[in-house]
């Protein structure tokens, strides 16, 4: 490899060329501020439009002061990154865009999370020359069922840009107007509910500021816990318990789903269930669903739909019915987990209780903003009660344990109530890229070929990579899977089995980067993708501890077909767990 | 900015898609595709930005992004009668700016749009050529020399048919 040699603040360092600056000075421990930039190295994701000036570096020779987070680094180059020029350089740029910032972080959404905040302490910022004179923004508010814009908030450093273009593909935000007038926004500066936003929240996940943040929920909650009148059944996601742990404090990876229960309890939820329960649901329809495509398929029935697409992740739903909306008879009409578990509760657990559907109150607690417009939809109301009521995030469940005196960290482990809080390894394994299809597959071997499986991790299903794919041997009959997280890298995979390049019998597909352990409910990683990574073992660590670890093994699972629902599959289970999937957009028509 | 519902009819639809195929539908060619779509329609409503991303393949909040960076492509249809006033050098030291007051006190408009009407549409351009005949005004092709602000209404006047 080519490597160049550079002097950093009179320290030498050979760095591979083609690294940039900031990345030089930061294999020596030289930590260069940055605001518009971000690397999520292992997404291969990086932001750098040299926006904000504030990672400015000066360099020898050169007139002006180089943007260190996109300068190449050069032979000989001899790099300052603390001069009086560079400081001063620094404080103005932080300033100006200071100068029209609202002044309002008390009761910011993103108080203590925010960059900008945290980039004014670090620089000692006491005062604002000129602010008197400062114009300021006044751009409306965009409330949507998931996520609020504020743009007043907005120091245009165009992360949520390059997430919502580059990575996703989705293309609801960009860079409008120009001057002091530009801001990002949907086209023709619409509320994000006209635009193609799939809410998948990977903006809000990346936003420095409290431009971009969830609608908050936790009101709602706290009103329905405290009628005497309702009973309230919380749901929680698998991706919640390997996260929420760093809302206090602790190491990224750290299982909290002992203390999250005890936590949900006291905090006065009546019954303490788990969306796991409703995930070994979705794979005793879903992989049913696949079983039956797949053997009308291998039959030579010419009007069956293969692949098969999961349908658990809200915001992939959303992609394709814009998209893909000529493939809407594709996916399984299986509903996801969060709808799963609200269906079940407002109808079995309902009659076991003797109560009404109306009295009882389903929140969720999801990795996901995605979910909050999910349980909206009007497909998943019944006389206009929905099944799930109210759908908070994982920082959103962090603020209430803080908000109830509770000390997080010292509680003791409890568990989840019966029988909607049973569940097994294979619904722990949702919440990274790559489980559903897992899970599906410990199911669906077992059932089709009516053997024990020889072993029951599948490694070849695991892993980072934007599209994986693997044959899995089903005793002879090989079942090809495509698995792709990042709806970017559903795209490409989505047009190439639409292009007729690839084939596959089921594919796995997650909105956001890392699957639901990356959602845009998660505790911010500010950048850190090693975060993403901890919880995606924390995952497998909590499934490989649970004694069951198939789906069909959950004795509650088989005691609720046998009570109620019959077998997978049955009228009553398509009435309750099946939904179907609406055309968005008018694009077709426009080619 | 407003959401102006043209209702396109086939033959628009088809005239932009020839637009775009004329440069391969090529994303990089997307502002000479809106430079000649704006020639066609006299502005770029929204829906020909959703017809223009569509077939380029990008996203409509992207074209919109372009459309309101360049000051030359326009979302408000001119009126049946623009006029444009020349803020030149020479125009502007010979009152151009107070001939362009005038005629936005008496259209109620501002530069850059259209009277309610439809009738008229405001613009400032840079030098016609024409500076012995400072300030300069035209309306649609018709050059006026030598404006002064009290001419402005006997202007108005001849176009209100």
């Amino acid at each position: 490899m080519e490597t160049v040699k550079l002097t950093i603040d009179n320290r030498e360092v050979e760095v591979p060329k083609g690294t940039t600056i900031y990345k030089a000075a930061k294999s020596l421990g030289i930590d260069i501020p940055v605001l518009c930039y971000m690397d999520l190295h292992d997404l291969k994701v990086e932001n750098k439009p040299a926006g904000c000036r504030i990672c400015v570096v000066e360099v020898e020779g050169r007139r002006n002061l180089a943007p260190s987070c996109s300068t190449d680094c050069m032979n000989g180059m001899v790099v300052k990154t603390h001069t009086t020029r560079v400081i001063n350089a620094r404080r103005t740029v932080m300033e100006l865009i200071l100068s029209d910032h609202p002044k309002d972080c008390l009761i910011c959404p993103k108080s203590g999370h925010c960059d900008l905040q945290d980039m004014a302490v670090r620089f000692g910022i006491r005062e604002i020359p000129g602010q008197e004179f400062a114009e300021m923004s006044t751009y409306k508010k965009d409330f949507s069922p998931s996520i609020i814009r504020d743009v007043d908030k907005c120091i245009m450093c165009r992360r949520c840009e390059t997430m919502c273009n580059d990575v996703q593909t989705v293309g609801a935000l960009s860079a409008v107007n120009r001057g002091f007038m530009s801001v990002v926004a949907p086209a023709f500066e619409q509320d994000l509910e006209k635009s193609p936003c799939t809410y998948c929240g990977q903006c809000v996940a990346v936003c420095p500021t409290g431009a971009l943040t969830e609608v908050d929920h936790t009101a709602k909650v706290i009103r329905a816990l405290s009628d005497p009148t309702k009973t309230v059944l919380v749901q929680t996601a698998p991706a919640v318990r390997v996260a929420l742990g760093e809302e206090f404090g602790m190491e990224p990876g750290t299982l909290v789903t002992g203390k999250m229960a005890a936590a949900l309890r006291q905090i006065g939820f009546d019954y303490v269930f788990d969306t796991d329960f409703a995930a070994d649901l979705t794979i005793m329809e879903e992989g049913t669903e696949l079983l039956d495509r797949l053997t009308r398929h291998l039959n030579g029935d010419k009007n069956v739909k293969l692949p098969i697409l999961t349908s658990c992740c809200p915001g992939w739903v959303n992609f394709f019915e814009n998209n893909y909306n000529d493939m809407l008879d594709v996916p399984s009409t299986a509903k996801s987990p969060q709808q799963m578990f609200g269906a079940i509760a407002k109808s079995y657990f309902a009659e076991k209780l003797g109560k009404k559907r109306e009295d009882l109150v389903v929140v969720s607690i999801m990795p996901c903003l995605a979910k909050k417009y999910e349980c909206q939809r009007d497909e998943f109301k019944h006389d206009n009660n929905p099944d799930v009521d109210y759908s908070i995030s994982t920082r959103e469940l962090a603020h209430m344990i803080k908000s109830f005196n509770l000390n997080f960290a010292e509680l003791h482990d409890e568990d989840f109530d019966r029988p909607l809080g049973e569940s097994t390894g294979a619904a722990v394994i949702f919440g990274a890229t790559g489980g559903v299809i897992e899970a599906a597959v410990r199911t669906a071997y077992e059932v089709q070929t009516g053997k024990p499986l020889p072993k029951i991790d599948f490694t070849e299903l695991r892993g980072m990579d934007g599209i994986r794919s693997a044959t899995i041997d089903f005793n002879g009959l090989p079942i090809s899977i495509g698995i792709a997280h990042g709806l970017g890298n559903a795209r490409k995979l989505l047009d190439d089995v639409r292009d007729g390049k690839v084939s596959y019998h089921a594919i796995e597909i997650m909105a956001c980067p890392g699957g639901c352990i990356g959602g845009g409910g998660q505790p911010l990683h500010h950048g850190d993708s090693s975060i993403i990574k901890a919880r995606m073992a924390a995952i497998y660590r909590e499934d490989a501890g649970k004694t069951i670890r198939k789906s069909h093994e959950n004795p509650y699972i088989k005691q609720l077909y046998e009570e109620f629902l019959g077998k997978p599959m049955s009228d009553k289970a398509h009435h309750l767990l099946h939904t179907h999937y609406f055309k968005k957009g008018n694009k077709d028509i426009y080619i | 900015m407003s959401h102006i519902k043209v209702g396109l009819k086939p033959e628009q639809i088809k005239a932009i898609q020839d637009i775009c195929k004329s440069f391969n539908n090529e994303p990089g060619e997307l502002i000479n595709v809106l430079h000649k779509t704006q020639g066609y329609f006299g502005y770029l409503p929204a829906e020909v930005q959703e017809v223009v991303a569509a077939n380029l393949n990008i996203s409509v909040a992207k074209v919109y992004g372009v459309v309101t960076f360049y000051s030359f492509f326009t979302m408000i249809p001119k009126g049946k009668y623009p006029i444009s006033i020349c803020t030149g050098t020479a125009c502007y030291v010979r009152g151009a700016e107070k001939v362009l007051d005038e005629f936005k006190r008496i259209l109620e408009i501002k530069v850059g749009e259209t009277s309610a009407d439809g009738k008229f549409s405001l613009s400032c351009l840079r030098c016609v050529g024409a500076c012995g005949l400072a300030p300069v005004v035209l309306v649609g092709e018709k050059v006026y020399g030598r404006v002064s602000p009290d001419g402005v209404k006997d202007i108005i006047k001849e176009y209100q048919d």
